[in-house]
């Protein structure tokens, strides 16, 4: 069965930006689009292990702070080196302003 | 954390990298100033125009010296033009390098892509080979055994110091790597930080630098003239590099290894606007190692805001090096000697690794 996981309100996150979110010992990434929109995936760079909620959202692209690797984080599609592995991407949805993810 | 037993092996496959990985000192969590995410974020905003207009300058002025000192040939008042157009070509290009490698410079992609290919072929750096032993570089900085951009390794060698600043042991290191590259091999350092699939590019680099820098040659010995091999290939990256190497060797010059705090290894000097264009404001280097997302322009806005966590900035070149030609010389003879820095009061140096999430 599938389960959803609240994460934050939805004014949690600003607008283009990103947070962290940690549950069940594992760490996720959450972001706001330009458009509003949230999406989510694994909260650690594939590269270095690195938090990429430290990171840079600039419209679909997250940047990892450490070596400046970049994902599209709406499909996980790394985009160069130093990013050479996808991003896991998890299915979001907001109901009545919160934010949940589903990490099954 | 035991201690280290010297000399150092520096490179990437030895005792001291069994060492640092074992210490956890390779991959480990470092220090980070408290800067509020709301200004961190208005700080690593990104924008083409700083780096545009620089870079139009930068042609312009590759333009004139080029232009000046080729019209004047064979006169000696050609000479200053070369000497500032050797600058530009094989010292400001480190810092294009380095920064369109970090993909900051520019917000677009391209931009930086191309800047960066550019320099890395007047300054001699495999491209491929360098963003990752700069991706090292930023992940285990100054750890010896992991970082394989340690400029100056202990006991200092004063003559071989003294060559770099004319990148001599720089160029042939760059001709010895070509010629292994296009053999279709890496060192074994490098098979260490550059991963499989990037290594059919590194071959495809040399090939093509090879190829571009034997036809100089020709041209030249069909001209009967100097003229090319002094404005593209060697020539150039070397009697311009001086300028560049004195402005990267305050980094880190005489100050810890294997620690994890980037103001502990690291130094930031404040430098005039002549020296800081031509070097892209390499000299906040604290502050980059901390935040390398922060774009070069905006640099000493992110001075200001961690002013209060770091030891004091060096107040110019001279002050810089007054310390560290003591600690080269010290460090001939004692290769476990560092320069000690003052923290400011109630901050703790990160000198351990910390157990990570």
């Amino acid at each position: 069965m599938t389960q959803w996981i609240k994460v934050c309100a939805q004014g949690d996150v600003a607008n283009e930006d990103v947070m962290r979110f940690d549950h069940a010992g594992r760490t996720f990434a959450i972001y706001r689009s330009p458009s509003n929109k949230y999406y989510a995936t694994d909260g650690l760079c594939t590269h270095e292990k690195v938090h990429l909620a430290d990171g840079l959202v600039m419209d679909h692209i997250i940047e990892c702070p450490k070596h400046n690797g970049r994902f599209d984080y709406t499909s996980g599609a790394a985009k160069g080196a130093p990013v050479c592995v996808n991003l896991k991407t998890y299915p979001v949805k907001v109901e009545t302003g919160i934010v949940f993810i589903n990490i099954d | 954390m035991t201690e280290a037993t010297y000399p150092r092996d520096y490179s990437l496959i030895g005792r001291d990298a069994k060492r640092a990985i074992g210490e956890g000192l390779a991959n480990a969590q470092w220090y980070a100033a408290p800067i509020a995410r709301a200004r961190l974020k208005e700080l690593m905003r990104r924008s083409d125009g700083p780096a545009i207009r620089d870079t139009l300058i930068w042609i312009a002025a590759f333009g004139a010296t080029a232009g000046l000192a080729i019209y004047l040939w064979p006169s000696w008042w050609s000479v200053p033009f070369f000497l500032v157009y050797g600058i530009l070509y094989g010292s400001s290009t480190d810092s294009r390098w380095h920064e369109c490698g970090h993909g900051t410079a520019f917000k677009t992609r391209w931009m930086n892509d191309t800047i960066y290919q550019l320099a890395c072929f007047m300054i001699m750096r495999a491209p491929t080979i360098w963003r990752w032993s700069h991706t090292r570089h930023h992940t285990d900085t100054i750890i010896v055994g992991r970082d394989p951009e340690i400029s100056v390794m202990r006991p200092t060698v004063i003559l071989k110091l003294i060559a770099t600043y004319f990148a001599i042991p720089q160029t042939i290191a760059a001709f010895k790597h070509m010629f292994i590259h296009i053999s279709g091999r890496l060192t074994p350092d490098e098979m260490t930080y550059v991963p499989e699939m990037e290594r059919a590019r590194v071959y495809l680099i040399a090939h093509i630098w090879l190829a571009i820098h034997f036809s100089v040659i020709a041209i030249s010995l069909y001209l009967h003239s100097w003229l090319p091999v002094l404005l593209v290939g060697p020539l150039p990256t070397m009697y311009g590099a001086w300028v560049h190497v004195m402005t990267g060797q305050t980094q880190h010059g005489g100050l810890a290894e294997d620690v994890l705090d980037h103001r502990l290894n690291s130094r930031t000097v404040l430098m005039n606007p002549v020296l800081r264009f031509i070097y892209w404001n390499m000299n906040y280097h604290v502050e980059h190692h901390m935040f390398p997302m922060v774009p070069y322009h905006k640099l000493p806005k992110l001075y200001e805001e961690m002013k209060p966590f770091c030891p004091p900035a060096n107040t110019s070149l001279f002050d810089a090096y007054r310390e560290i030609i003591p600690a080269w010389l010290k460090q001939r003879k004692d290769p476990s000697y560092c320069i000690p820095r003052q923290l400011p009061e109630g901050t703790m140096a990160m000198i351990c690794p910390i157990a990570t999430e």
